[in-house]
């Protein structure tokens, strides 16, 4: 689904990547691990397209995404759902609203934004906040609200760039748990974090980023660095 | 669906201009100054034009006759006048006229008064005064008295004098600091407004760059561009329509002070001018604004979408 192929990522003559090379299959879960400046979220700014590669290629569903245009990418992007460590909300709206954002991008109706938004929002418990903008909410209501809109367009992956780096433990475990549900009901995971707790809990694959080399690529893996 | 994204576009336009508040605010009183900028600058045009006009309404040639002409001489150079395509008007002042006149200019002046009785008849001529279109054309009516055949001989032998030669002086740098002013006029208009112009676009691009985030944020929830840059626009083209309103509010006042104070100085009543021009000055305001906030919120918004 997603394939790395030999990529390397400058910044500067600063490397961030090199030589990096994986292939994700749908449904799986996968945690990449590493210091802070490993170059996680290097990687998960090239999937986005956000970035492009010094050299290398990165292909979703065998499509290479750094040749695409303006309109094919805003397709993409719609197959992703992304949850960021600093949220990444709309500041000017209100929770719902963030959420009926990413529905009314795609063109969905009103009807099926009112049911789909009420339906996600007590998914992850936040419907008595439904009218609250993102800074009347606390760090793990903002996650809580970032993955449903990032799941609300039923996307076929969702990558969490350390979701969890500005949460407490109570907050990171349900942030955890809830990715988890996601994945058991079929939708492709990609998590990056250096946090231990969250590896040892989730008990999936994990690459092991180092330098911006992969030095571990762990089936059933724990935090090892 | 072009319905229900324009409606979206739209409302979600409205919201983020009220959310924004200050911001928004702080773009309304920008494209106000531009706004009032704008329609001062057409205030000031048509005073400058009342007052060129006045000074354009004091200059004119008088042709003097020598005195005891037959009317119908005067009558036929009047007529001959009054086809030449320069001149708007020509008026006849008769002997007795300019002799009532006279006195009349010199009634304290007793010694004058005399001399005149002393003299015992009218020593004045009759004369015309001949009004052009325009103060340059004053020169071509003056050489018509002098070197063409439409007028015979015996119709110059009773010219006494044309007065314009001794205006001529006059007239030329009045007509030359007319065409001048007028054209100053516009191009410190042109550079007021142009100025104000870039300010107000600068200010929504700064508006726009504090959410450059948003931008981003936008795009990688899957927006398409048009989607993202509509309620910017939206809210672009409000800051211009509000502000159309609140110029015109403050316009209120100020011409009424202006036409209280200074309708001599300026010779048109701005508040009158305000009045009876207000659709037009009003539209000019909305349109303006629209197309200011509107278009600043295109350019500043495009670097934020490519890719």
């Amino acid at each position: 689904m997603i394939y790395f192929n030999k990529v390397t990522k400058k910044y500067n003559n600063n490397t961030s990547l090199e030589d990096i090379s994986f292939t994700i299959t749908p449904g799986e879960f996968v945690s990449i691990v590493g210091h802070s400046g490993a170059g996680k979220t290097t990687l998960t700014k090239l999937i986005l397209a956000e970035e492009s590669p010094t050299d290398g290629e990165v292909f979703f569903e065998s499509v290479n995404i750094h040749k695409l245009g303006k309109k094919d990418l805003t397709n993409l992007r719609r197959k992703m759902g992304m949850v960021f460590q600093d949220f990444r909300l709309l500041p000017n709206k209100t929770a719902y609203e963030n959420i009926a954002f990413a529905m009314e991008a795609i063109g969905r109706t009103d009807k099926e934004i009112r049911e789909d938004v009420t339906n996600v929002l007590e998914l992850v418990g936040l419907t008595d906040r439904s009218l609250h903008f993102p800074h009347q909410l606390s760090g793990g209501e903002k996650q809580r609200l970032a993955i449903a809109r990032a799941i609300i367009n039923q996307p076929d992956v969702i990558i969490a760039d350390e979701p969890t780096g500005n949460l407490d433990p109570v907050n990171t475990n349900e942030i955890v748990n809830i990715l988890k549900k996601i994945n058991d009901l079929g939708t492709t995971v990609i998590l990056t974090t250096h946090n231990r707790s969250v590896i040892d809990q989730v008990r999936k694959r994990v690459i092991t980023l180092e330098n911006g080399r992969i030095t571990r690529d762990d089936k059933d893996g724990k935090y090892m660095i | 669906m072009f319905t229900t994204n324009l409606k979206r576009v739209i409302v979600s336009g409205f919201r983020s201009f009220v959310r924004s508040g200050f911001t928004s605010l702080a773009g309304v009183l920008v494209m106000t100054i531009t706004l009032f900028v704008i329609t001062s600058q057409i205030f000031v045009q048509a005073a400058l034009n009342s007052a060129l006009s006045d000074i354009k309404e004091k200059v004119d040639i008088t042709v003097y006759f020598i005195p005891n002409v037959s009317e119908d001489d005067i009558k036929e150079i009047e007529f001959a006048l009054k086809g030449l395509p320069e001149v708007k008007d020509v008026s006849y002042t008769s002997q007795e006229e300019a002799l009532n006149e006279f006195k009349e200019k010199h009634a304290n002046d007793f010694l004058t008064l005399q001399a005149l009785e002393e003299l015992g008849e009218n020593p004045l001529g009759a004369s015309l005064n001949v009004k052009a279109k325009d103060p340059s054309q004053y020169e071509s009516i003056s050489n018509y008295f002098e070197d063409n055949g439409v007028l015979s001989n015996s119709s110059l032998n009773i010219i006494d004098k044309i007065d314009y030669h001794d205006n001529k002086l006059i007239i030329d740098r009045l007509s030359s600091i007319i065409s001048k002013a007028e054209r100053l006029g516009i191009l410190i208009s042109f550079i007021l407004i142009l100025i104000s112009i870039i300010i107000t676009f600068n200010t929504i691009r700064l508006i726009i760059y504090m959410s450059k985030e948003e931008i981003s944020v936008m795009k990688l929830v899957g927006a398409g561009s048009r989607y993202i840059r509509g309620p910017f626009i939206v809210s672009g083209v409000l800051v211009g329509i509000i502000s159309a309103f609140v110029t015109t509010i403050i316009f209120i006042p100020v011409s009424i002070w202006l036409g209280d104070t200074m309708t001599d100085f300026v010779g048109v009543n701005m508040f009158e001018y305000f009045k009876s021009n207000f659709i037009q000055l009003f539209l000019i305001m909305i349109i303006s604004g629209v197309i200011i906030g509107g278009i600043s919120s295109i350019f500043a918004i495009a670097r934020y979408l490519r890719k």
